[in-house]
């Protein structure tokens, strides 16, 4: 069996045909059926398959391209689940884009950040405000809300000024550390969110607790973006940015110096990286991709009200990022994913099912004990389990493998230059 | 020629005084070394010199430019880099990867260069990692640049730090008991180095030990500290039978020994 193993991972091509079995099945049964979570849940999971494939990385992304792009859709259109499918894949991308942008603070520069939810707030309040009649309150000039395709401008405004309130908290917070740097933001996500729930007085901005509603959907080319199956490629090209960039960033000088102050500060300045600047690109950067998905929420939900920010939120994302692995790209990915699926799916589906198994009298449980109830308890649990036995969550943070071949023939053809030659140390190293 | 020059500083802790008065002049392109019994205000002193702390009073001038008030990160810029009495490397990023982030002052891709990984930033990136990699052939450590930090030897966690501080291309090398914790063959080899990279790297040593015969047998100048004052300086020969420096520190073994 284990040779069997073996062989398989040395092939490439045995796990290409598999993966396109696999593809073909699970899509095909997810064409075939009326409504089955299951073979959309297992057509998802393709992607976690190609993921530990040893195709080569452009590969690996087209292939992740058709699945995503034309695949999931496509299949998914046939049933009558097709709406609710989408919305779940878009939540699912809303999710991973948040949690890989508190995976910058949290998990490469080290900095526990509480209240992540609030950028995501901003990001959707900037679009929510001037996309209905509200901003009329304030503003006596222009025309509100905005046309349609405003939207698209609205992403990056989402993106810039959550940054920018990233950095406005990250001035007066980042001169705490460790558990105070927690409690600080904490406390900032909360009074972000409460500061959104009272400003309807004395001059009407967000209009408190009553919300926005009837955000204005976006608008391409004539065409109104209404529906789940829809925003699923907003979100989906969002993404595709946000984890290009994140990948960019980890293995740049940034990327460097962010993990060099998560590990040692002290040393970190010493090597002359300076501490403030480092921390507070982390905080904007994250918050920058929170800030888009805000404004994409705002547009989805066409509702925005300070009750979807709460602290429960930011700790789902800080959840995500804890399971999937801190620092760890892929495991934050699929951190996220498997939150949110759990959440919107399998929970409710659960729940469901024994809803029908109560009303058809075959066991009784009491409303209080249904799964989706127990949400908490669950999450709780996992959370416990996987802090006992696998704290370095699903798929851990691994360091890049430089080649040293490469380096060995490029040390040569540069040497002479700066750096002598021969060792003054006899390379044989008692380790 | 000087390089670095240090005038009447002084450090307090509230009512601990950790630095009295210290001045010393270091000569460009020497190996000077700083001893003196624990407590005696050694480190504290390094860290004045490299903005961890700022000095009560007195002036630190490097090349005739005042230090004082400057944060680490910039001292690091203006060219004085360190090594710590208790190993503080990147523990869980790559040894490799220790001593890029060491260059990081002589980086220039900026964040457009880095999202769009324009060929500039690429071509940096590749030069770092090659520069980071001969700086590991030459202190010895080029077979395990995909190890993590924290996964090497003791010894070799003192050459990587070394490695790493050499990474920022200073003038001026702060060495805070580099051999602390070696055995005698590891002194000797680290040693051979710091005389090796003094000459190569054009640099000034600056360092702090306790092994006698390590810093009898480099340093060219060597200052006394005791209760946070100066109290000698001079030649080995000169420390080695100045009564005072005997009768705080050295003991009397040492004019036997060596």
């Amino acid at each position: 069996m284990k040779a069997l193993w073996k062989k398989y991972k040395q092939n490439k091509l045995a796990q290409g045909i598999f993966l396109l079995i696999y593809i073909g099945v699970t899509s095909l049964s997810l064409f075939l059926a009326q409504k089955s979570v299951t073979a959309f849940l297992l057509l998802l999971a393709s992607l976690l398959l190609l993921y530990f494939t040893s195709f080569k990385n452009l590969t690996k992304w087209l292939i992740a391209g058709v699945v995503l792009v034309f695949l999931l859709p496509f299949t998914a259109s046939n049933g009558d689940g097709y709406q609710s499918y989408m919305e779940v894949a878009t939540l699912v991308g809303i999710y991973i884009s948040m949690a890989l942008g508190l995976n910058i603070v949290v998990g490469m520069a080290g900095l526990l950040d509480l209240g992540f939810i609030a950028f995501f707030a901003v990001g959707a309040y900037t679009y929510g405000i001037f996309a209905t009649a509200q901003a009329n309150n304030f503003m006596p000039f222009g025309h509100f809300p905005l046309s349609g395709e405003s939207f698209w401008i609205f992403i990056l405004l989402g993106c810039f000024v959550a940054a920018l309130f990233g950095v406005l908290l990250g001035i007066p917070v980042l001169r705490v550390k460790g558990d105070y740097l927690a409690i600080v933001t904490l406390g900032f996500g909360e009074i972000i969110r409460i500061i959104f729930n009272n400003l309807d007085r004395p001059l009407n901005i967000t209009n408190g607790a009553m919300g926005l509603s009837s955000v204005t959907p976006p608008r391409l080319f004539g065409m109104d973006f209404i529906y789940p199956s829809q925003f699923y490629y907003v979100v989906l090209v969002i993404l595709i940015f946000t984890i290009f960039t994140v990948l960019r960033f980890e293995h740049s000088k940034i990327g460097r110096s962010w993990k060099a102050v998560r590990e040692n500060e002290i040393a970190a300045q010493a090597m002359g990286v300076p501490l403030v600047k480092t921390k507070l690109m982390a905080f904007a950067i994250g918050a920058s991709f929170s800030g888009m998905m805000g404004v994409v929420f705002a547009a989805k939900q066409a509702f925005v009200d300070p009750t979807s920010f709460t602290l429960l939120e930011s700790i789902t994302i800080l959840v995500m990022v804890i399971l999937g692995g801190m620092g760890s790209v892929p495991g934050v990915i699929l951190g996220a994913a498997v939150m949110t699926i759990l959440n919107l799916q399998v929970l409710t589906e659960v729940t469901n099912w024994l809803n029908q198994l109560s009303t058809s009298g075959a066991i009784s449980i009491p409303d209080a004990l249904s799964p989706s109830k127990m949400q908490r308890m669950i999450f709780g649990l996992l959370l416990i389990l996987f802090a006992l036995y696998r704290p370095q969550g699903l798929l851990p943070a691994r360091n890049r493998k430089y080649n040293e071949k490469a380096l060995q023939k490029g040390s040569k053809g540069a040497a002479g230059e700066t750096i002598p030659e021969q060792s003054p140390i006899e390379k044989a190293q008692e380790v | 020629m000087s390089i670095l020059e240090v005038q009447n500083l002084s450090k307090k802790f509230g009512g601990l005084t950790a630095n009295q008065d210290v001045s010393m002049t270091v000569e460009k392109n020497s190996i000077t070394a700083v001893i003196g019994p624990n407590g005696a205000g050694k480190t504290t002193f390094f860290n004045m010199i490299t903005g961890v702390y700022q000095p009560t009073s007195g002036i630190i001038l490097l090349e005739n430019e005042k230090l004082n008030g400057l944060k680490p990160h910039v001292v690091c810029q203006r060219g004085i880099s360190r090594t710590f009495q208790n190993i503080r490397l990147f523990n869980e990023m790559t040894v490799l990867e220790n001593v890029m982030v060491g260059m990081h002052t002589h980086l220039k891709a900026g964040l457009f260069g880095i999202l769009f990984n324009l060929p500039t930033t690429r071509k940096e990136e590749l030069a770092t990692e090659i520069k980071a990699y001969q700086l590991l052939e030459y202190v010895g450590l080029d077979s395990f640049l995909n190890e993590k930090a924290c996964n090497l030897s003791y010894g070799a966690q003192r050459r990587l730090e070394i490695a790493r501080a050499i990474a920022a291309s200073p003038k001026i090398l702060l060495l805070d008991e580099p051999a602390a914790g070696m055995n005698p063959k590891e002194t000797k080899e680290l040693t051979q180095l710091i005389k090796k990279m003094r000459d190569e790297f054009n640099l000034t040593v600056l360092l702090i030990e306790h092994d006698m015969k390590l810093v009898m047998e480099i340093s060219e100048q060597i200052f006394v500290l005791d209760h946070g004052e100066k109290i000698a300086e001079g030649k080995p020969e000169d420390i080695r039978n100045n009564p005072k420096v005997i009768e705080a520190y050295l003991g009397s073994g040492a004019v036997h020994a060596g």
